[in-house]
């Protein structure tokens, strides 16, 4: 096991030799010209520029703000739909077994050719975004809610109906606490797809976000921009993860560590 | 059978019958639409605060019986009476010790505990207090807060234990619950479990597939044969005087006697239950 600071420094190294190549390919010329074009692939000073540019002068808050209100709807509503129908699959087999052939439909489908649907329906703001997050999100949650309520140990539940447990007391202390654990194992791949369907939902049309602000700078091919774009949401991704690492921690305290597999 | 007591109705100044088994059967229903005669018709009664160690090889069907006798399915013949009243239904009377783990991943060790008392609707200040006593009465007092994955497996065990006898049950159903635990910390356990028992004498039905454990904690130990159609083949009465060490007892000449004896006719029994499986 690798100690953390030794970590730490392997990758921001890697960091620092990707742009040294990145830089060294789109700036020194071999022949006459770089071997990279710069006006394919940009330079890593003219995106820093851009990146600073956006800071500096603040128009990048209203775009992150708006991405990031649209993630977290998504994710609060596809979660809290995700919770509530796997709950119920899970406890009523014959509606799970009925429904079965449609949700897989459901889930089968390629998102994205609800994109245009969702933006009819719900216009080109907030709303179409959150929905095509939503469709993501709920069906991540509800298979391991379902998933969890099913796949509850039948020795604790033998136990936990021995300690005199009812029903109801079943689903507080046994059903409830195993479906959340199976959600919250799950918490990193929704929530990068709450924010993925905000993404790819305001590249497909709107005002305002990460997405159109690369759809803007692909249309003009302002390639400095597009990569601007680029390692501002990578590292907002970066940041909404830690965080959910975070609260993760809190949360699954009782799990063992050995259980932890996703990064 | 000539050797033992038979399956007589426990000492007679221990009152009633906890847990009767009378002529219980059980057959599972397998996938391919067969069934398994897992345990032959089965008569077999523990008397109110007998302490009844059942002995047999892995797979004879001593968890299944422990089930039926939990309440959580019933025989497929036959019937079991706790305290002489027919049993449908779980098993209100009884607190079970699981072979399998089965504390609550999700719960501290001290919930774990207060678990039963919290669903009786005793107050969570309440539940929790006497959740520590009993945790300290284990010898866990000071590792309330741990949640089982941090335990090992033999503190696992006495998590179970307090969690089962904090509701203070008449009767203690337990499966196989030292089985995985090394050979020191059995004996450990095993004290602990008489110490905790002579207190108040519940009727304890105690699977076990150690023999030398059987006669060195209970005062009846039952036999029985491989399955399937496994049978009981044996009742003996241990006449050892109580209170008792388990270290101790097992240096005891009359220990040695009574394991010898048992032994013998085990090993004629299963043998002949072999023959019998071979010829039907
Ligand atoms: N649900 C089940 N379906 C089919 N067979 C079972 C089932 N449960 C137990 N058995 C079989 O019944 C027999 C007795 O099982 P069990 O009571 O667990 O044995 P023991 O506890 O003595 O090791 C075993 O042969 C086992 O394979
Ligand atoms: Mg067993």
């Amino acid at each position: 096991m690798m100690d953390r600071a030794r970590l730490v420094t392997l990758q921001i190294i890697v960091a620092i030799v990707a742009i040294a190549l990145w830089h060294l390919l789109t700036t020194v010329p071999v022949g006459e010209k770089p071997l990279l074009p710069p006006f394919f692939f940009s330079t890593p000073y003219d995106v820093a520029e851009r990146i600073i540019k956006w800071f500096s002068t603040g128009t990048i808050w209203r775009h992150l703000w708006i991405t990031l209100v649209e993630s977290v709807l998504a994710f609060v509503v596809g979660s809290v739909g995700g919770v509530l129908v796997g709950f119920w699959f899970a406890r009523q087999p014959l509606i799970a077994a009925v429904f079965d052939p449609y949700v897989k439909m459901a889930n089968a489908l390629p998102r994205i050719v609800l994109a245009p649907i969702f933006t009819l329906w719900f216009g080109l703001g907030i709303a179409s975004k959150v929905a095509l997050g939503v469709t993501l999100v709920f069906f991540i949650v509800f298979f391991n809610v379902y998933q969890g309520v099913k796949e509850v140990s039948p020795t604790v539940l033998a136990n936990a109906r021995m300690l005199g447990m009812s029903e109801q007391q079943l689903m507080r202390h046994v059903y409830w606490p195993s479906a959340l654990s199976w959600m919250f194992s799950s918490l990193h791949t929704s929530v990068g797809f709450a924010v993925v369907g905000a993404v790819v939902g305001e590249y497909l049309g709107s005002a305002a976000g990460l997405g159109y602000l690369i759809l803007q700078a692909e249309g003009t091919f302002d390639i400095a921009g597009v990569f601007a774009g680029m390692f501002v949401l990578a590292a907002f991704v970066l940041v909404i993860d830690y965080l959910v690492t975070l609260v993760e921690r809190r949360l699954l305290v009782w799990r063992p560590v050995t259980a932890e597999t996703r990064t | 059978m000539a050797q033992g007591e038979g399956m007589t109705k426990g000492r007679t100044r221990m009152g009633a019958a906890a847990i009767t088994f009378s002529n219980a059967s059980i057959a599972f229903r397998l996938a391919d639409g067969g069934s398994y005669p897992a345990v032959d018709p089965t008569s077999l009664s523990i008397a109110d605060g007998e302490f009844v160690a059942v002995v047999g090889p892995t797979g004879c069907g001593k968890s299944t019986l422990l089930n039926i006798a939990a309440g959580l399915f019933p025989p497929s013949s036959g019937a079991v009476s706790i305290y002489e009243t027919p049993l449908a239904g779980l098993n209100r009377l009884a607190g079970y010790l699981f072979q399998a783990e089965a504390l609550f991943p999700w719960k501290t060790a001290l919930e774990n505990v207060a678990i039963g008392l919290d669903v009786m609707g005793v107050p969570q200040a309440q539940a929790h207090d006497r959740a520590q006593a009993w945790l300290t009465r284990v010898g866990l007092g000071a590792f309330g807060g741990r949640y089982p994955h941090m335990l090992s497996g033999g503190q696992r065990k006495r998590i179970g234990l307090a969690q089962v006898l904090i509701r203070d049950p008449k009767i203690l159903l337990m499966d196989e619950p030292f089985g995985p635990l090394d050979a020191q910390t059995r004996q450990i356990m095993g004290n602990l479990l008489l110490d905790l028992w002579s207190t108040d004498r519940k009727a304890v039905m105690f699977v076990t597939h150690d023999l030398e454990e059987a006669i060195a904690l209970s005062d009846r130990v039952v036999i029985m044969s491989a399955g399937p159609s496994a049978r009981i083949i044996g009742d003996w009465r241990v006449g050892l005087a109580r209170p008792r060490d388990i270290s101790e007892v097992k240096l005891d000449p009359a220990f040695h006697a009574l394991h010898r004896e048992i032994w013998q006719t085990l090993k004629t029994e299963v043998l002949k239950g072999y023959e019998q499986s071979g010829g039907g």
